[in-house]
């Protein structure tokens, strides 16, 4: 062995250790994102139910899929929907709520508390919680509506409601979003509002020419984090869905997703409902790569080398 | 300054803050109602829940134990507590030093694997979930266990690694450099010298892996599903409402035993928290 020459010895000790602090990431990226990925692909190309060995079928699955499963279109326009407004009005509201936080003086510490908090509230408890709020007969919010004379919309019972139902639940915890923007905000240098002030402009000019363009790469991240979230949207929907149809919960459970009228069905239900309800593992894998596709499609953006939002430490 | 002058701008000051203030009290009404609404209906009998009544006629505190007592609900809770806990503790040893390396080590792919690290990150989880689901219950037999929702948090999470490395990034590399003058190994600096500085980033990562694992409902749903034993409270939850669909009064009563300890927690460690929120978007 050359391993006496002492540079290269000692190179060989950095390569080992690094290797050494990497593994447990090592391991998990191979076992758990490698590995998985790949036999995705491959189940894609296969009629598999998870007890025959996977047969070789082509095209098959992803023909089926795009031209004549009833569920897949529905789906990706309502994921898309979701991905437009709700990220819209997400980033739109979490800016906003970020811009009064920076401006009250008293109190700020409880304001702060209180825009926080729904943002930990588990999804399913908080969906559950929207459910009943929304209820079209007895819910809190439309007896308020009621009695202010506003319309009583069905909520998640209408299908032409629920999707604005699930974007109203996203606006309430949109905490994340406000503390990002607020800590955005705050390191806007001063002396260029006071300079601005000092040649006359107007709140809004301030907010148009200062603002924003010092905390446009923040608003791209909240928009593309944002659009990786809707595309991964599985438990609000799903539990608002099965819920709002009164299922009856438990295993085994065979109901038409997306309740009502497939208007709260996403992409993430539907790899679920063909791989653990119909056990089409094949076309399942289908819909996961279709999934996959888009949200790194979306993750590029954010790693781009030149005004990609999160640099690689160089 | 004239004293009109002043009255003027000062009148403007009140008035911008009490325009702020408005703002702000409305805002909070729409953050806080809902959970106003959950807690009284919380405490309705069954039949007032199902009315439009806004205020509960009798405060039925029964209600929590009653939810407290339903068959399951405990093991709910131990179960979710098993999963929370012990995966955090996971991911944080595994991911502590695979951060590290990535922020104060130079080797020749770093950037690639930073890449690889966001791409996981945001990899759906439902992208891998068949492979992942036939190796679980067909290789190894662990559906219906908690095990397939531990064991892979012994693998370091890309969002913790990613969110740790940003933290760790914050510390200068003279201090590491002064550890290692003194003669201390990787190993050493790591636990002497960073961890320390870096507890408040560890704590951050530590709040989110927790309240991932609590809020979970995909991974138990994939993977204990057909073993109301191997439960967990977010699953749990909404099966819960299936079997009393028409009591509100008890299912809003559930939801507020498993939101409180989120929040209660959230009270003990706000700093830690809203740090960690913080550090993913703007120190990116």
């Amino acid at each position: 062995m050359t391993g006496a020459h002492p540079l290269r010895a000692k190179r060989r000790r950095s390569a080992l250790r690094t290797t050494a602090f990497l593994s447990p990431w090592l391991i998990g990226f191979a076992v758990f994102f490698l590995y998985p990925l790949l036999s995705t692909l491959y189940f894609s190309f296969t009629r598999y139910d998870g007890f025959r060995q996977p047969a070789f079928n082509g095209l098959d699955n992803w023909s089926y899929v795009f031209t004549d499963y009833p569920l897949f279109w529905p789906a990706m326009r309502n994921t898309l929907w979701l991905v437009l407004v709700m990220v819209t009005c997400r980033v739109a509201f979490g800016l906003g709520i970020g811009l009064l936080i920076t401006k009250i003086k008293t109190g700020v510490g409880i304001f702060r508390t209180l825009f926080y908090l729904p943002y930990l509230a588990p999804p399913v408890a908080a969906t559950l919680a929207f459910v009943f709020l929304l209820n079209p007969g007895t819910g809190p919010v439309n007896t308020l509506l009621d009695a202010v004379g506003l319309p009583t919309p069905g909520w998640f019972t209408d299908a032409d409601w629920s999707k604005p139902a699930l974007t109203a639940l996203a606006l309430w915890g949109v905490g994340d979003l406000m503390v990002i923007f607020m800590a955005a905000l705050l390191d806007v240098p001063k002396e260029q509002y006071e300079a601005a002030e000092l040649d006359g402009a107007g709140a809004w000019a301030r907010f148009r020419h200062i603002t924003l363009p010092n905390i446009s790469p923040i608003i791209m991240f909240a928009v593309v984090t944002g659009v990786i979230q809707a595309m991964q949207y599985y438990a609000q929907p799903l539990v608002a869905g099965k819920v709002a149809a009164g299922v009856i919960g438990g295993s085994g459970q065979q109901f038409e997703p997306g309740y009502p009228d497939k208007s709260t069905l996403t992409l993430p239900q539907l790899v679920y409902n063909l791989g653990f309800q119909r056990f089409d593992y094949g076309t399942a894998c289908v819909v996961a790569l279709v999934l996959f596709a888009l949200s790194m499609a979306f993750t590029a953006l954010l790693m781009r080398r030149r005004g990609g939002l999160i640099g690689a430490g160089e | 300054m004239s004293s009109a002058h002043t009255g003027r701008r000062s009148s403007k000051a009140v008035l911008h803050w009490v325009g702020v203030h408005s703002l702000g009290v409305a805002a909070a009404l729409f953050f806080v109602l809902p959970f106003v609404f959950l807690l009284l209906t919380s405490l309705m009998g069954e039949r007032q829940a199902l009315t439009r009544d806004l205020w509960p006629d009798t405060w039925e505190w029964g209600n929590y134990a009653k939810v407290w007592h339903t068959p399951g609900f405990l093991t709910w809770w131990r179960n979710t507590l098993l999963y929370a806990g012990l995966g955090t503790l996971l991911t944080v040893v595994s991911s502590v030093p695979v951060a590290y390396a990535l922020a104060k080590f130079r080797f020749r792919g770093r950037r690639l694997a930073l890449l690889l690290v966001i791409a996981m990150m945001m990899l759906p989880p439902q992208v891998v979930v068949i492979p992942m689901y036939l190796f679980w219950a067909k290789q190894l037999d662990l559906s219906g266990t908690l095990w397939p929702l531990i064991v892979p948090m012994a693998f370091g999470d890309a969002f913790s690694i990613f969110l740790l490395r940003q933290f760790l990034l914050t510390i200068p590399d003279e201090y590491l450099d002064a550890a290692r003058v003194d003669g201390c190994g990787e190993v050493r600096t790591l636990l002497r010298v960073v961890l320390p500085m870096a507890r408040p980033g560890i704590a951050a990562v530590a709040l989110f892996q927790f309240f991932c694992a609590w809020n979970d409902y995909f991974g138990p749903q994939i993977y204990a599903s057909d073993n109301p034993a191997a439960w967990t409270l977010s699953y749990g939850l909404e099966s819960f409402k299936g079997a009393h669909h028409t009591n509100w009064n008890l299912t809003m009563a559930a939801t507020v035993l498993v939101m409180a300890p989120v929040i209660v927690l959230f009270f003990f460690a706000q700093k830690a928290f809203v740090e960690g929120v913080t550090l993913t978007g703007v120190k990116g």
